[in-house]
């Protein structure tokens, strides 16, 4: 056993304990490691955006256009920092209509720039990847990929609600839940898993790298 | 009315339709419109963050304010939130600097995976409670997720082979089902907006 001597593990193992402590129930520690986690995650996102996007993409080429003289690269880059600046119009109750200008930017610009993307990936691509091109009996692969085809029809029966589910709709819609249940219970145990293998990765944490019992 | 209603839904008419067009237009004018906008969404996008920050001390300063035992925590990450941004912002080497770089370790990193290894407990105290095979489906959920479980650990590599036909087949079946169905819904919850039929995001007033 041979402890760290890095105050930078001992805080990280100070704070990996006192989030288990929550396990044994709700206490001081916890909830001060909790907003530890809030105000630091904040601040880190603060300073990514700082440097990220305020400095490169607001600071620099406000401050080269002006000392250019170059007014149009002045005008392109101020703009959309008056229309941030719109958010702020949110404490001002009377002028709050204001902070609309800058949603409908971020509105217009997602919900357009999804919609193509969208077509592509969620529709065309799942439809060509489920459509049957050869049927080959004797194959194994393609009773598996008809299989595949039925069910996602069926899934899809399931999830649509503008047919009254009886007859041959209720009947497929049923066989769509039992693919429905067996996805989601895949779902649970990959879940389960994830969070296990985090679970391991904190233990060898613990016990590797501060108490250095695990070689 | 016009600067506070219609013109909102006007820009985002105009500019959603000009996104959609210029997906199918391999022109440079077409994807310098695209850089154009895309650097405008993240320079306003940027104030967005200051508006959640202020939400972010409303709240603090208020508890903080009644002096009740909860306002040490209050206090707590009102500091932290200071401390780091002030490291990250006006530090030696700024992000990439010796001392942010370790407090992002040594704080966020491990707070982070622990906080979601803590659920792996909630996760599996519930399916205990929750998991009762109470008709053939919920059986067939059950078995499902021991299967994929065991499978993902070494003793359970006899279940390999199961394992990956679940995931291919049945799973990627009815994932597909969903992913269409979040696509259509994508497509439309976008047009509704686009066309101005879907105005919930302008909020309430005139």
């Amino acid at each position: 056993m041979q402890l760290s001597t890095s105050i930078w593990v001992w805080i990280a193992a100070f704070l990996t304990l006192t989030i288990y402590s929550f396990l044994y129930k709700d206490n001081p520690l916890y909830r001060f490691a909790e907003h530890v986690f809030v105000g630091a995650s904040v601040g880190w996102s603060i300073a990514i955006v700082w440097h990220m996007t305020a400095i490169p993409y607001i600071g620099i080429p406000l401050r080269d256009a002006f000392v250019q003289r170059n007014w149009p690269g002045l005008i392109y880059v101020a703009i959309p920092t008056l229309l941030g600046c719109l958010y702020f119009f949110r404490f001002f109750p009377k002028q709050s209509w204001l902070a609309r200008w800058p949603i409908a930017l971020m509105m217009g610009y997602y919900c357009g720039i999804s919609i193509s993307p969208s077509i592509e990936t969620n529709i065309f691509t799942q439809v060509q990847g489920t459509i049957l091109t050869g049927f080959n009996p004797t194959s194994l692969s393609s009773w598996w990929a008809l299989l595949l085809l039925i069910g996602v029809v069926s899934t899809l029966f399931y999830f649509f609600f503008s047919l009254k589910h009886e007859g041959i709709v209720g009947k497929t819609s049923r066989l769509g839940i039992w693919f429905v249940m067996i996805a989601f219970g895949a779902s649970f145990g990959y879940t389960v898993m994830a969070r296990v293998s985090l679970l391991i990765g904190r233990i060898q944490f613990l016990l590797h790298d501060w108490l250095g019992i695990l070689k | 009315m016009f600067l506070k209603r219609t013109l909102p839904l006007l820009i985002v008419f105009l500019l959603g339709l000009a996104m959609i067009i210029q997906f199918y237009i391999p022109h440079p004018v077409s994807q310098n419109f695209y850089d154009s906008m895309a650097e405008w969404v993240r320079i306003s996008g940027a104030f967005a963050l200051i508006l959640g920050l202020s939400s972010f001390f409303y709240v603090h300063t208020r508890k903080l304010a009644r002096k009740n035992k909860d306002s040490f925590y209050s206090g707590v990450a009102i500091l932290c939130l200071i401390g780091m941004a002030g490291i990250g912002i006006f530090g030696r080497g700024g992000i990439n600097g010796w001392l942010f770089s370790n407090l992002y370790r040594s704080i966020i990193v491990p707070l982070d995976a622990t906080m979601f290894s803590l659920l792996s407990f909630y996760i599996a105290s519930a399916a205990f409670k929750a998991f009762k095979a109470r008709n053939a489906m919920a059986f067939a959920l059950l078995v499902t997720a021991i299967i994929v479980m065991l499978g993902r650990v070494s003793f359970g590599s006899f279940l390999d082979g199961i394992v990956e036909w679940i995931l291919v087949y049945p799973n990627t079946a009815a994932q597909r089902g969903i992913i269409l169905g979040i696509g259509l819904g994508m497509i439309a919850t976008s047009l509704k907006i686009i066309l101005g039929i879907e105005r919930s995001y302008l909020g309430g007033g005139d």
